[in-house]
């Protein structure tokens, strides 16, 4: 245990995800010998994050304004649609530069043990994104585990008496993963090679 | 012994930290074993999908000081993909392990009967043979036997007078005569009784023939009757699906 405010910053750190105790006193001291300029820059942009991110009122991606930058881009192409859980797939997507259409975060995977159904997802509103008659394919990459697969049977069927098609990322993605671990090349090649989904 | 080797059925995973799992396992000889999977999360993990919920599992665990360390994993059955690819049979299918789970209160106790009836069940819920919600009526109604809580259908819960009553009490454990029948009994259709006796028998051609509402009838007092006796809600019994 160490003094004061020492303390606070390890116990603040530590809660973070995946930082342990160790992890957040090594970063506790890196802080207390870095200089205080870099420690101040640091400060305002946790502060910033708070003050100016918010969710995109369209597809729930992390924006700065109303709409994300996807959303608000003119050259994305608005006839395929990519859900994904998290917007941090989202991220781990655009890095692939394979996909050049919009998204939609449905804020996790249907998981009836731990309470979370359909009802809990933003499946309506990517309902009502799909009855503008505008989108014709839609690419599920929800993770390669079993509740992200079934999040997936769920989403094609719901759709299908739409007239869109319903694609899923290739299965090179080894399955049991997070998406947000995948590799850029094996991620991009998941894409080139989605495969329709029928149910 | 620090290593031990046994098979199971993945029931449950849950997050820890940056890549690892926690998996809860339904074993052969074992019971209940709640282990730690490193690394499981990530796309080239060794162990890929083997540790994932519904997958009948060949493992080796390490004996750790609170949880055990799964050090090996082999697949035996892929139940998983068969069932996550129906919507109806991944929700039947979760609420089975999520009661298998409960039934199985004590972590490492032997309950060799649960293990072989999920297996069982799982088995024939990935064929896609019979309607999902059947198969899960079934599955509830025998483990509830195995743990000790065989609904009476053929004679009275309270006084044991013979007969196929037609009062259904969830508190006392099955039909009643109309002398013990308390308030607030279910009376529901005598198909229905008869349902619940084929599923606990696993006399399938019966219950392939059964009406849709008496399926649904039954599918109501199972649900309540589980819930008393385990005293704790299924959660993912609300999410299931009929076909
Ligand atoms: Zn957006
Ligand atoms: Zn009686």
């Amino acid at each position: 245990m160490y003094e004061g405010v020492v303390q606070d910053l390890i116990d603040e750190l530590g809660a973070l995800p995946g930082v342990g105790p160790k992890s957040a006193q090594r970063i506790a001291f890196y802080l207390l010998a870095a200089e205080e300029v870099d420690v101040r820059r640091l400060a305002k942009v946790l502060v910033e994050v708070k003050e100016k991110v918010r969710f995109c009122r369209v597809c729930a991606n992390v924006a700065e304004d109303e709409e994300c930058r996807v959303c608000q881009d003119p050259r994305r192409d608005p006839s395929v649609l990519c859900v994904v859980e998290e917007p941090k797939d989202v991220v781990a997507i655009e890095k692939t530069r394979e996909f050049r259409g919009r998204y939609h975060v449905l804020g996790g995977a249907i998981s009836p043990i731990d309470g979370v159904g359909p009802d809990d997802l933003r499946i309506k509103e990517l309902m009502a994104r799909l009855a503008d008659r505008e989108i014709t394919e839609l690419i599920i990459a929800t993770d390669p585990n079993l509740e992200g697969e079934a999040t997936a049977t769920y989403l094609a069927r719901l759709v299908k008496p739409m007239d869109i098609k319903v694609t899923r990322l290739a299965s090179g993605l080894p399955v049991g993963g997070d998406l947000e671990y995948a590799d850029e090349v094996t991620l991009g090649r998941a894409f080139e090679g989605r495969r329709l989904l029928d149910v | 012994m620090s290593l031990y080797r046994d098979e199971g059925i993945v029931l449950r995973t849950q997050k820890l930290g940056e890549a690892d799992r926690i998996v809860t396992v339904l074993t052969r000889r074992t019971g209940r074993v709640r282990a730690v999977a490193k690394g499981v999360r990530r796309t080239r993990s060794k162990f890929g999908a083997r540790l994932e919920p519904f997958t009948h599992v060949d493992l080796q665990l390490h004996v750790g000081r609170s949880l055990d360390i799964v050090t090996q994993a082999e697949t035996l059955r892929p139940y998983g993909e068969p069932i996550a690819a129906d919507y109806a049979r991944y929700t039947a299918g979760t609420a089975m392990l999520e009661t298998a789970e409960r039934v199985t209160p004590v972590e490492k106790e032997p309950v060799l009967r649960q293990f072989l009836l999920l297996v069982g069940g799982l088995r024939t819920l990935a064929s896609g043979e019979h309607e999902s919600r059947l198969v899960l009526d079934a599955y509830l109604l025998r483990a509830l036997a195995v743990a000790g809580y065989t609904p009476s259908l053929d004679s009275c819960a309270r006084c044991g007078s013979p007969g196929r009553h037609r009062a259904f009490a969830v508190p006392a454990g099955g039909v009643v005569c109309p002398g013990c029948r308390p308030a607030g009994s279910a009376a529901p259709a005598e198909e229905t009784l008869r349902l619940m006796e084929a599923l606990l028998r696993g006399d399938w051609p019966h219950a392939d023939g059964s009406e849709q509402r008496h399926r649904q009838e039954t599918s109501g007092l199972v649900a309540a009757y589980l819930q008393w006796h385990l005293e704790h809600s299924i959660r993912s019994l609300r999410l299931v699906e009929r076909v």
